[in-house]
Formats: C-alpha cells, structure tokens, sequence
C-alpha cells in the first residue's frame, strides 16, 4: 500500500462565526483523479485555498507526502510541487501565453537576480532549457496558435487552458482545478475531460477537482468527496456519491423543505 | 507586419529579434555616438539631461511599469545619489568606484523604502513612499555638514582614468555609455525569471506566489534596482549641474517622473526614454515660448505644471499606451502600408464564434 500523498486531517476554517470548513478529513492517493462536490458555499475553493496556504486552518491540518505543510508559506506549497488553478482565471494578462507559461517554470530557476541582470551563460541556460519545457506543455494543450499572443486578448475558453498549461509547465506532483470547465461550452468542456485524464494516465499527475459539471465529475473523478456547509456528506465513487440521499437532499433541498 | 519564423529557442531569447532592428538601432547609434559633433553645444547639453532622465525612468518603469508598485518618493533617490557621488568625489573617489557607491547607497535606502511595499499596496504605498520623499529633502536641508545645507555645495570637475571631462561632448559619451549599460541591464533582466516575476506581481499576487514567486523579495529586489538607477542618475545628474541644493529634489519632481513615463508609456523600456526625451523638450518648449506668449499667461508661476498636467490628462485619454503606444501605431502603418486600418489596436473582444470560422 502506497502512502497518501495529501491528507486533510480534521480541517477546520473559521471567518468570524462562520465555520467554512469543519471537521474535513480526506485522503488523496497517488495518480487518482479527486473531485470535491458541492452546492455554492459548502467550503470546496476554502479547502483550495487551505491546501495551496492562503488561509491558514483554524484546526486541523493538512500532510503532503507525509510532512505538514499549513505553516508554509504560498510561495514554499508550490516549490514542494502543488499547482492550482483559480476559479476566476488569474492569469498575467499583460504577457504572452509564452511567458506566462515560463512564469511556471519559476521554481526551477538556477540564476539568480545578478546573474539575471547581466545575462551570464548561466542564465541563458536556464532560459533555453524553460522554453523546451514550455514548448511540451504547448504542444500537450495544442496552444501553437496562441504561443505569442497576449493573454488579454484570448477569448475565455483559451485563457482556461492556458492557465491549466501554466500550471502544467510546473511539472506539479499535485494539481488542484478550480472549477475547470467554469465557462466553458460543451465541446471544449468535454477536451478537458480528455486532458484531465491524460494528465493522470501520461504525465501521472494526481489531481483534486473542484467542479459542478457532473458528466464531466463522473467522467474523469476516481473518487468523489460531497460537502455542505464545510461537512462531509459522502465519499465514494461519482455513482455511490450520486446515490447518496443526503447529497440529493443538499442539491434538491429535502422533503420538509 | 513581420512574422517570424523561429528555428532555435535562441531566437526568442536574443535582444534583436531581427536583422531589420539590429539595422536600425545600429543606425541610431551611430546617429548618437556622431551628435556632439553635428549639433550645438546648447543642444547637446539637453541631449545629456534626456539621457539622465532617462536612467531614473528606466528605474521607475521597472518598479511602477512592471512591478505594479507606486513611487512618489524616487526623487528622494536621485538625490541620495547625487550627494553620495558629490561626497565621495570631494573625497577624492575614482569616478567608477563613487558611481557605484552612488547606486549602492540608493539601492540600500530602497530596500528600507521598499520594506512598507511587502505590507500596503496602492495608494497607502504611494503615501509612504511619499512620506519617505519628503524625510529626505528634509534631511538634505539638516545634513549641512555633507550636504551643504539649503545654501547648496558644488562639485569639482569630473576625472575618469585621468582623462578629464571638462566639456559638453565628452559628458556627453559618459553618460550616454552609462545609459547604454543601463537599458541592457533591464533588457537582460525582462527576458529572465526575475523580469517574468515583476509582470506576475504586477498582474495577479495571488496566482504568481501560487507559482512559487516569493513576493516579499522580488518586490524588494524591484525597489533596490529601481532605487539604484535612481542613485546612478543621480550622480550624473550632480556631474551635469556641478550645484546641488535641497529645492532641486522636492516632492514636485517625483511626480514628474511618474508623469514622464506614464507620457512615455507603461511597460516598456522604450517608453521610459520616450518620456524622458518628451519631458526635456517640452521644457524647453516652455521656456521658448514664454517669450511670445502674452506676458498675462507666460509669466505665470504654475505655467510648466499647468502644461505637463495638461500632457498627461490628454495622454491618459486619448493614448493611454503613452508615446509608445503611438509610436507602435505609426511604425505599423508604415510597415503594413496601405492596409494599416483604424481601430488595429483597440482591444476587442475575442468570442468563441470567431474561434470556429477560423
């Protein structure tokens, strides 16, 4: 048995009086695809922001590969190879699909600034070598067309994969989707299903999902975690999830309501 | 339109895309390097201040341009510089030595300025930045025992390798390399990881620590630089004038500088020297036109701000992209001449229709 690569354990957030999150607990395996379920406002981009350390959890914590990692830093959870995407796209808008590719291979940087400032061969190196990995991302998402246009001017399908390419050229163990398919027609909803499973079966990615589409969740999702209100309703696969009275209840409202 | 086709990934790395930019900058450095010779004294000496300017805007465009970080305080820098150059060559300092110290002393001081950036944004930081502005003009005053106080202190003229620098022409190559130096090193900067973190910072805070950028120090490493070709101009500015005073670096001249390279255009380096190059002859537009102008209106105090502000409310609406961004228009009409249209530029809207036709 292979040990988890995330785990959430008892995970609590708290604004003020409202409890966003309570008492999470789930496990992520390696090389599965995770999706997290839920009406508006059940604490799915919450868990998000706790995983990738924006916010800080109240109780609880969260293990990745085995070590703790809600002390980190933002910029510390991305060096240990968790990548995101944003639920409204966070793109650099005022920079090519190119650069905001290389953006994501900031980690792997060798130069440092001096280095940068006079360009030392060094530099170059790591510049040349960025542009390859780069290069593989375009060619994985079929962004040719796009390589050295400005963000600001792709329509909203595009900018949702390049931002999936962005966090692709960080080659991620793990990588959080924030509502992929957000905004998206039907044909290009159904490429990212495609790309989602290559991503797990070819680069062996493990992903976690959050997303309200549930063609695309029981397509793509090996497991799926049902929340309301910052509590767990059901884990299992999309049809036991699916089944679940209580899930039902929390999407149809209940009989009494 | 030029489209290029690249091979290598050397192509997209190289600082002239093509053979034609290497072909015309060529030629305009060669324009330069002939200027002193061809042109008046009077006229070079205002080629010079343009280079100066030139520098401190190349340092405000990387922190404000790309970085997204305000600074209404950078005169304060300028003047760091200028006295630590000014000190250093009354102490007998090599040129090449107090130059450095002057980016070095200005630098530092920026990472003191810069620290309030890791905590406010926007206007809070443009207020402390501001507040820092007016510490420093404050403490010129006070410093007389360096500074010389509010009556002023003059420098010596300027010596490099024993060569002396006592005219026009050859200040005006000083400067001039040391402007070339300082555009290659924010060129070199732009097309490495360190640049691609300034437009990410700038852009989205959120998604570019996500991405492992550490904010607190690249914002740092942006208000050191910035701070330092502040402090290198500076001391140029100090070799230029040969007089330093407080009244030379007041909270009116650091909104120039903003407004110089919001004229010249944001985010590019390019603009930061068109601006500079604006903002000189525009003074001295002013100053020529004050002699025909009904006395009424051109012995006005505010006459030069009254104008520049003027410059910038007409730019902000009508070029928002600045001199730039015009320049970019005129170079296309002629290079797509007769196909140029109206309204190439305007940003439009991209809809997933026009995805399917193409």
């Amino acid at each position: 048995m292979t040990a988890p690569l995330l785990q959430a354990k008892n995970l609590s957030v708290q604004f003020g009086g409202l409890k966003a999150v309570n008492d999470v607990s789930f496990e992520v395996w390696p090389h599965e695809v995770f999706s997290l379920i839920g009406p508006n406002g059940a604490g799915k981009t919450t868990i998000f922001n706790l995983v990738s350390s924006l916010y800080k959890p109240t109780a609880g914590r969260v293990m990745f590969e085995g070590e703790a990692i809600s002390h980190l830093a933002p910029y510390e959870i991305a060096r240990l190879g968790i990548a995101r995407t944003f639920q409204n796209i966070e793109l650099f808008e005022h920079a090519t699909v190119l650069q905001n590719l290389l953006v994501g291979r900031h980690c792997q940087r060798h130069s440092s600034w001096w280095q940068d400032l006079l360009f030392t061969p060094r530099a170059r190196r790591t510049e040349l070598q960025f542009r390859r990995h780069a290069e593989e991302v375009i060619e994985f998402l079929d962004l040719q067309h796009y390589r050295d246009s400005m963000v600001v001017s792709l329509p909203y399908g595009v900018r949702k994969v390049v931002e999936l390419g962005r966090a692709l050229a960080m080659r991620p163990k793990l990588l959080l989707l924030d509502e992929p398919s957000s905004g998206l027609n039907v044909e290009e909803t159904e490429d990212m299903g495609f790309w989602i499973d290559d991503i797990k079966n070819d680069l062996g990615i493990t992903v976690i999902m959050v997303e309200h589409d549930m063609s695309l969740v029981s397509r793509v999702s090996d497991r799926v975690l049902a929340l309301n209100q910052g509590e767990v309703l059901a884990l299992g696969t999309a049809a036991e999830v699916q089944a679940h009275p209580g899930v039902i209840e929390a999407y149809l409202g209940g009989a009494d309501d | 339109m030029r489209f290029l086709f690249k091979t290598r990934y050397e192509q997209d790395v190289r600082l002239f895309k093509h053979g034609g930019q290497k072909f015309w900058y060529g030629l305009l450095g060669a324009a330069l390097l002939l200027a002193p010779w061809l042109f008046s004294d009077y006229f070079v000496s205002q080629l010079v201040f343009i280079w100066i300017y030139s520098i401190v805007g190349l340092g405000l465009m990387l922190l404000v341009g790309y970085t997204g970080q305000v600074s209404m305080g950078h005169a304060a820098f300028l003047a760091m510089g200028a006295y630590t150059e000014t000190y250093l060559q009354q102490k007998g300092w090599p040129f090449v030595f107090s130059l450095a110290s002057a980016a070095v002393v200005s630098g530092l001081t920026g990472i003191v300025v810069g620290l309030p950036a890791l905590r406010v944004k926007g206007m809070y930081l443009a207020i402390s930045t501001l507040a820092f502005g007016f510490i420093v003009e404050e403490a010129v005053t006070r410093a007389d025992g360096i500074t010389g106080g509010s009556s002023g202190i003059s420098l010596g003229g300027l010596e490099i390798f024993g060569l002396p620098i006592d005219s026009e022409q050859r200040f005006y190559y000083v400067s001039l390399a040391v402007l070339a130096l300082c555009i290659l090193g924010v060129m070199n900067l732009m097309r490495s990881p360190t640049g691609r973190a300034f437009v990410a910072i700038r852009d989205s805070e959120i998604s570019a620590q996500s991405m492992g950028i550490h904010l607190a120090r690249y914002k740092t490493i942006a208000f050191t630089l910035s701070a330092a070709l502040a402090g290198i101009a500076g001391a140029l500015y100090a070799h230029k004038l040969r007089f330093l005073s407080p009244d030379q670096f007041t909270f009116l001249q650091s909104i120039e500088l903003l407004i110089m390279i919001v004229i010249g255009g944001l985010g590019s380096i390019h603009g930061a020297i068109f601006g500079a190059a604006f903002w000189i002859l525009v003074q001295q537009f002013i100053v020529t036109a004050k002699d025909w102008l009904p006395p009424a209106i051109g012995q006005q105090t505010g006459l030069q701000p009254t104008i520049f502000g003027l410059c910038l409310v007409a730019f902000v609406l009508f070029e928002p992209l600045g001199l730039y961004g015009r320049w970019l228009k005129i170079r296309t009409f002629f290079e797509m001449f007769p196909f140029y249209r109206k309204g190439m530029f305007r940003r439009q809207k991209s809809y997933l229709k026009s995805e399917r036709l193409k």
